[in-house]
């Protein structure tokens, strides 16, 4: 890829007449643009959908987040008013950012290990047999909403699965309040949230094992590498770094979301909040109380956290084998 | 003796111990993965005194059909014929998924094969909208749905499905793999960049598509409306489902019933669309 330099910036725009004066900056690009016509063309409406769903939405909500605005009065501007508030009067958001940080900070890197271990091991195994374990494992995340069988198993009277075992064992003999009690509510979530956690990261995991040049590992044993440990560090890992980047993107965005399962295990509000996450608080303020600037704040806040968090993992990642 | 030859051939460096703790390791978490969504299948088949048993029991000792007798006779009552819950998911799920191929394809296709001005900026863009969820543009996307009065339509949910940016990564990253050559043949014999990619690429990209497809599936097989969509006939099964399943200690049956039906959807897709779906997926990695 040297000689990519020396190649013309847009190589297949046709240079028409020779003219004598160099081309600006501008005509090149004018150039450029009518010559790739059909590519703006076939882009048109996916971008067109995509700026109005995506990018608008993201520029609307930082700039809701300096007004007052409650849906019926046009947005007042009120400044940085409600990030202080939010920072420094809003308690419950304190609580949030704690879980949503703890969330993160044990799904993510968790989910994101499990993925990769998952299909590491699993990449060992006869194809028939991979491809059960591969099901086995991403079933629970395409399966929709039977997190409610959780709620079975963490049901607080004794015909809950994990009461009904635990007492049937002798272990308790009260059945425990599992939902209801702020101790064990956060455990139970990010149990939940780890078993759902197995997507489409894990299947990029999957791909990229699989496509590891089989030839690497013979060379490697040749050239002294002694056990599968050496093995995956020395050759599977730096092997497959775009995969690794794209599985964090996806591992780490889905654990600052959490707020389903823990309105549908916890409730909403949960118990004394233990289970109040950032976009549970969000949809509190956003759906509930109307306060559309407030919460603007919060999913601003939200928005620079995920997509900070992910370009710092990124830069990480890249210097991982270097 | 052959045999032992087959297994040193087969892979380098594999320690029995090893292999041994790395596979009883994986049993134990796939174990783990799957008991819930066992228990989940048998419940659906448990008469109510079963599904209440203390101790609590994994497997069904006298299977029946009666929860599904239930659920259809409690589909009868409902206020608005269930048949019309199918209905709207189904329309919801097919629209969405057929035109989010379409559209994501026709993007991705220059963006894996041309070099046009601008064309960085809208690929970073995409990639930096991974990184966050729907969660954070709810608000103004409330607003924005208003505005072009598609609250309280299919549509709200349906057209931006349409630019779900994941697909159009996927995609993108499938198509760069095709050779040039293809298209330069197609040029040289007269095809209109239109009909290339309608003719040359699309075909070529299939097991893309089966990708686009599963994960944007599951995505709208399960929808409640996104808070949209308020009417009742025009309300999804997830919702409908999730009003079954809430129904309390009388419905546990019927609520496994419908959750049984539910997810065998998806994952049956999953089986049949596995190896195309670990195809493209193979494609997926971020590069510097």
């Amino acid at each position: 890829m040297s000689d990519v330099t020396l190649q013309e910036p847009y190589p297949d725009v046709p240079t028409g007449r020779p003219s004598i004066r160099p081309e600006s900056w501008w005509s090149v690009k004018r150039q450029a643009i009518k010559a790739h016509k059909h590519a703006y063309i076939l882009m048109a409406p996916y971008m067109l959908l995509f700026g109005m769903f995506t990018v608008l939405p993201v520029i609307m909500s930082i700039v809701i987040s300096f007004t007052y605005f409650n849906m019926l009065e046009f947005p007042k501007f009120i400044g940085w008013q409600n990030y202080s508030k939010l920072f420094l009067e809003d308690d419950i958001f304190l609580i949030a950012v704690k879980n949503t940080l703890l969330f993160a900070a044990i799904t993510g890197p968790l989910s994101y290990l499990a993925c990769f271990i998952f299909a590491w091991i699993i990449n060992d195994l006869r194809p028939k047999l991979r491809a059960f374990m591969t099901l086995v494992f991403y079933a629970p995340s395409i399966s929709g909403n039977v997190y409610f069988i959780w709620l079975m198993i963490f049901s607080g009277d004794r015909y809950g699965i994990a009461n009904g075992l635990l007492i049937n064992w002798g272990i308790i003999l009260e059945p425990i309040q599992w939902l209801k009690t702020e101790a064990y509510i956060l455990a139970i979530i990010i149990l939940v949230q780890l078993w759902l956690s197995l997507g489409t990261g894990f299947l990029a995991f999957i791909a990229g094992l699989q496509t590891v040049n089989k030839t690497l590992y013979e060379a490697g044993a040749v050239d002294g590498v002694k056990n599968r440990w050496q093995e995956l560090w020395f050759i599977t890992l730096p092997s497959m770094k775009p995969q690794l980047m794209f599985g964090a993107v996806i591992q780490l965005t889905s654990s600052f979301a959490v707020a389903d399962v823990s309105i549908y295990l916890a409730g909403f509000p949960s118990v004394n909040y233990a289970a109040e996450t950032i976009v549970t608080h969000l949809m509190d303020f956003g759906t509930i109380r109307f306060e559309m600037g407030f919460a603007s704040a919060i999913a601003t806040v939200l928005f620079m956290l995920m997509v900070g968090t992910n370009l710092i993992v990124q830069r990480l990642l890249r210097r991982v084998g270097e | 003796m052959n045999f032992t030859i087959q297994l040193r051939k087969k892979r380098v460096n594999r320690s029995f111990a090893g292999s041994f703790m790395l596979f009883a390791f994986l049993a134990v978490a796939g174990a783990f993965m799957a008991l819930p969504l066992v228990y989940a299948i048998n419940a659906a088949f448990k008469p109510l005194d079963e599904i209440f048993l203390f101790p609590p029991t994994l497997f069904v000792r006298n299977p029946t059909m009666s929860n599904f007798v239930d659920l259809i006779a409690l589909l009868g009552n409902s206020w608005v014929p269930f048949s019309r819950y199918i209905f709207n998911t189904v329309f919801i799920t097919g629209m969405g998924v057929a035109g989010h191929v379409i559209l994501a394809s026709a993007a991705a296709y220059p963006l894996a094969k041309f070099n046009f001005p601008g064309k960085t900026l809208l690929f970073t863009t995409v990639v930096l909208s991974l990184m966050f969820t729907p969660q954070v543009t709810a608000i103004p996307n409330y607003m924005i749905m208003s505005w072009i009065g598609f609250i309280d339509t299919y549509w709200a949910v349906i057209v931006p499905a349409f630019a779900f940016p994941l697909g159009l990564y996927l995609m993108k990253q499938f198509m760069e793999q095709i050779p040039d050559a293809l298209i330069e043949a197609a040029k040289i014999d007269g095809a209109s960049e239109y009909r290339i990619f309608w003719q040359i690429i699309m075909p070529n990209v299939k097991p893309a598509w089966m990708t686009l497809i599963i994960l944007l599936f599951q995505l709208l097989w399960g929808t409640d409306g996104n808070g949209f969509i308020y009417s009742e006939q025009l309300k999804t099964l997830h919702y409908a489902s999730s009003q079954i399943i809430q129904g309390g200690i009388a419905r546990a049956g019927v609520g496994a019933a419908v959750a049984l039906i539910l997810m065998s959807v998806p994952i049956t897709l999953f089986v049949f669309s596995q190896s195309r779906i670990i195809e493209t997926m193979a494609t997926s990695g971020l590069k510097d």
